[in-house]
């Protein structure tokens, strides 16, 4: 077999001891630059090591996200990990499998080829040779860099990877501690922070005694410049002052927001970056023109625990503890702002409640450390307080997309011009333009730089999925890239996809609706892909699609459909609806086509969980502003859906194990959004362009109707 | 000032300003880290404990007013190795994404079970209403309280 190009991930990580590990305890070590964020990495990767190398899943451990000794991959992000982590650890699997085979053969006096592996152990011609992996491992050079030579399993052989095997990691979860938050060393100080309402704004005066009255117990107030600590032996003590303390602080240079840029319609006419991607202008002028515009607030992670982080400065090294989602980046990003060198810095990542992208986990790492820094010798445990999480996690950029399309005379389209307005939606520090919330705090703060969003080749930002997978002889982008949003926007799961998706779906089903046939058959008529084809025709099947009603009933059922980045994972889902003042989603049918699926049981709990994600973001979420910033900063002002508005849901995985594995986390929530929106277009005879679907926006509508 | 009061069975004294919160003693002094913190305002359920057997949010209870009584935590039900039904069940249907979101859950879906062992959908999702969950589990997780239920009213325990 040729060498492979290898995956970037083992081009920058060449030594297979940065990989895998035999240790003494009869298990291997894997280890991997990507983190659990609830999504089931850990035991994916597990899965595809343990097939390689022909040990049991047991005997092996997975060491995620730690720069002492694991890879460096970058972040946890864009459902890549199955993808480049996977690829990864199966190359190197396989190239020690077979080093450890030449090596037991030439000790043995046999041929390679008469040996095979059972639980770890060598087998020579069906009989045990007394050697395995762990007699061997000190022959092996694991100072080599990764070649990518050895022929890797064929599918067939898997015996791990695609069974539904439980996630190593939920015991704990279901039995005590288990998070980075749990973690509680002794003498460890507690600390909270307050923060600076906006980048640029100064302090001008803190009343400490009040705060210290408030705090009623032992308190440490650390400043710098705009940066407020506190810090206790008593967590109690810490969050109290931290609650009391906005109120006794006051700011000059602090930004005013008007109500209407709380809104996606803001976006348009707003300063931006503007380009043009795809086929060129349309030439004749349009002959059938039609075009439809719909929108998407901004939303929160809103994740369940709020963010922590554990620091400590012994001996000039800084050990920092983080749930965020790539600790090599963390640690980069950690010596630019407190000018250390990066070998000064250890990065370990812990467990942390999902956070569906970039939410505040780095910022807390820093914040941690900038007190580590002043406290030496002390461990530093910092949790960000509910409103912190709310207030100052960057949020998913609001988007306005409108589709100019050109008709053929079937009503199809023959010229689509996608037109996006958004601010960016990647603002990670070191690969957007982003930086460490508490950077913008100190003495000297960071220069600011021009928004940028993911090149299109890493799947875009704003216009991602904005190229319908269907068949549309001419195609472009016109990409507004809104450079001043009033707050930080980042990473949210899915980015563009949802609202282009949303946009596009919604297109498809006007246009039928204009064509006078049925949504499916519409689209099926525009989409030759056939893995899309499929799936499209078997959900509806699933859903009696055949038996849907008329519209305007109150009932609706409707489609959406997308591959995720166009080149991950397809799904294709169905929603039934009943709208009377509000929408109730009854059901759900998902299905996906996530090529060679690791574990079927974790992919299909992502597809579920993505479903109702979507929901909640189309039903229920907008984050609100008031006039200095984020005022959505509970559950009660940011509500989510509940264990009474779920629906039965039914998601499924096709079997395609003939084609490789796709990156499964995100691929549902576009198809939801669209699904709900077009099911509720259905039900009321008129469509709500404007997520999300309130009670206000139908009461509007059926107004309107 | 001393508290005294039974967690998971055991005779606990615990010496803290009585407004304390209950969440911040069970984690800070009792080193139980099963019981977490999500908002602190009665809104998520990420804290939930028993107290004489009724679900409580121990982020807003004060410490001092659970002298003398009997709480529960997740660890109080099982550990890894001795796991109670409904942690079982939980792993058996594999109900969770992250997992911060299920030990106040677990909570009160076993306060839901010592009264109503043979619950209907309807009633696990009116007792699990107050939880959030993030990830989406939801599914998930009255699947499991219902295996639960079938668990335990059968007599098989772990
Ligand atoms: S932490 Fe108690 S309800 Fe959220
Ligand atoms: S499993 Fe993550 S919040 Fe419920």
């Amino acid at each position: 077999m040729n060498a492979p190009t290898l995956p970037t991930s083992l081009v920058e990580n060449p030594r297979l001891d940065r990989w895998i590990r035999f240790l003494p305890d009869r298990t291997v070590r894997i280890a991997t630059g990507k983190v659990e964020i609830g999504q089931g990495v850990v035991t994916a990767l597990g899965q595809i090591a343990a097939d390689e190398l022909d040990v049991p899943l047991e005997r092996v451990v997975v060491l995620s996200g730690d720069t002492a000794e694991g890879p460096d991959e970058m972040y946890t992000t864009s459902s890549l990990s199955i993808e480049m982590s996977g690829g990864s650890i199966r190359l190197v699997c396989a190239e020690v499998r077979a080093k450890a085979l030449d090596r037991a053969a030439l000790r043995l006096n046999c041929s390679p080829q008469d040996l095979s592996v059972v639980d770890g152990r060598f087998l020579q011609n069906g009989a045990d040779s007394g050697q395995d992996y762990w007699t061997i491992a000190s022959e092996i050079d694991f100072s080599q860099a990764p070649t990518g030579a050895a022929a890797t399993k064929p599918v067939a052989a898997y015996k791990v990877v695609g069974q539904s095997v439980p996630r190593l990691d939920l015991p704990a979860k279901v039995t005590g501690a288990a998070f980075v938050h749990d973690v509680l060393p002794d003498g460890v100080l507690h600390a909270r922070m307050l923060r600076q309402p906006n980048p640029g704004a100064a302090l001008q005066s803190l009343d400490e005694a009040a705060i210290r009255r408030a705090a009623q117990g032992e308190l440490e107030i650390l400043r710098d410049a705009n940066f407020v600590a506190f810090v206790s032996p008593v967590e109690g003590v810490a969050q109290s002052a931290a609650a009391a303390a906005p109120a006794h602080a006051t700011w000059s240079n602090a930004r005013r927001i008007e109500p209407p840029q709380q809104e996606a319609a803001w976006l348009k006419g707003q300063a931006s970056i503007d380009r043009t991607i795809g086929a060129a202008p349309a030439g004749s002028p349009t002959k059938r023109p039609f075009q439809i515009t719909v929108s998407r607030p901004y939303i929160a992670h809103a994740s369940m625990g709020p963010s922590c982080a554990l620091a400590e400065l012994k001996e000039g090294h800084l050990t920092v503890w983080s749930h965020g989602q790539g600790m090599h980046p963390l640690r980069r990003n950690l010596a630019a702002v407190l000018g250390l060198p990066v070998e000064a810095i250890t990065a370990r990542h812990l467990h942390g409640a999902g956070c569906y992208g970039h939410n505040g986990a780095d910022d807390a790492a820093l914040d941690a450390a900038l007190i580590a820094r002043r406290l030496p010798g002390r461990c530093i445990r910092l949790q960000w307080r509910r409103e912190e999480e709310f207030g100052f996690e960057p949020v998913g950029p609001a988007m306005l997309v409108t589709l100019h399309v050109d008709l053929d005379e079937r009503g199809r389209p023959a010229d689509w011009t996608t037109e996006i307005f958004s601010a960016t939606h990647v603002q990670r520090p070191g690969m957007g333009s982003g930086y460490l919330l508490a950077a913008e705090a100190l003495a000297e703060p960071p220069p600011e730089v021009k928004p940028t969003d993911p090149p299109e080749e890493r799947g875009g930002g704003g216009t991602r999925n904005a190229v319908p997978l269907y068949d549309v002889p001419a195609h472009r982008i016109l990409h507004h890239l809104v450079v001043r949003p009033p707050v930080r926007t980042s990473a949210l799961r899915g980015l563009g996809a949802l609202p282009n998706v949303f946009a596009i779906e919604s297109l498809m089903d006007e246009l039928a609706a204009r064509a006078g046939e049925d949504p499916v058959a519409y689209r099926l008529s525009i989409l030759s892909e056939p893995r899309a084809r499929r799936l499209v025709a078997d959900v509806a099947r699933r859903a009696n699609w055949s038996a849907r009603g008329p519209a305007g009933t109150g009932k609706g059922l409707g489609l959406g459909f997308a591959r995720y980045k166009n080149r991950a994972a397809y799904a294709a889902v169905v929603a039934s609806v009943t709208v009377q003042e509000s929408v109730r989603v009854d059901h759900v049918w998902a299905l996906a086509d996530a090529g060679l699926v690791v574990n079927p049981d974790g992919a299909r709990n992502q597809l579920e969980g993505g479903v109702v994600q979507a929901l909640s973001w189309t039903l229920k979420e907008q984050v609100r502003f008031d006039e200095s910033g984020i005022a959505s900063c509970d559950w009660q002002s940011y509500p989510i859906l509940r264990f009474s508005e779920l629906p039965e849901i039914e998601a499924e995985l096709v079997d395609g194990a003939g084609n490789p594995s796709l990156g499964v986390g995100e691929c549902t929530v576009g198809p939801t959004a669209a699904a709900v929106g077009n099911a509720v277009a259905h039900a009321l005879g008129v469509r709500i362009h404007d997520m999300p679907l309130t009670r206000d926006r139908i009461m509007a509508a059926l107004l309107k109707a | 000032m001393t508290i005294d009061l039974t967690v998971n069975g055991e005779r606990r004294q615990i010496d803290a300003p009585v407004t304390t919160s209950l969440l911040e003693v069970l984690r800070n002094q009792l080193g139980l880290f099963g019981t977490r913190y999500g908002c602190g305002l009665e809104q998520c359920g990420s804290c939930m404990v028993l107290v004489d057997g009724e679900p409580v949010y121990s982020c807003s209870r004060e410490a001092g007013t659970v002298a003398g009584r009997s709480v529960t935590t997740i660890e109080g039900l099982g550990r890894v190795d001795s796991l109670h039904p409904l942690q079982l069940a939980f792993l058996d249907e594999q109900a969770g994404q992250c997992g911060y979101c299920l030990s106040g859950i677990v909570i009160s879906a076993k306060a839901l079970l010592d009264r109503t062992p043979n619950p209907s959908r309807a009633d696990i999702v009116q007792a699990l209403d107050k939880h959030l969950c993030r990830c989406g589990a939801h599914q998930r997780i009255l699947r499991a309280v219902e295996r639960a239920a079938n668990t335990m009213r059968n007599g098989r325990t772990a």
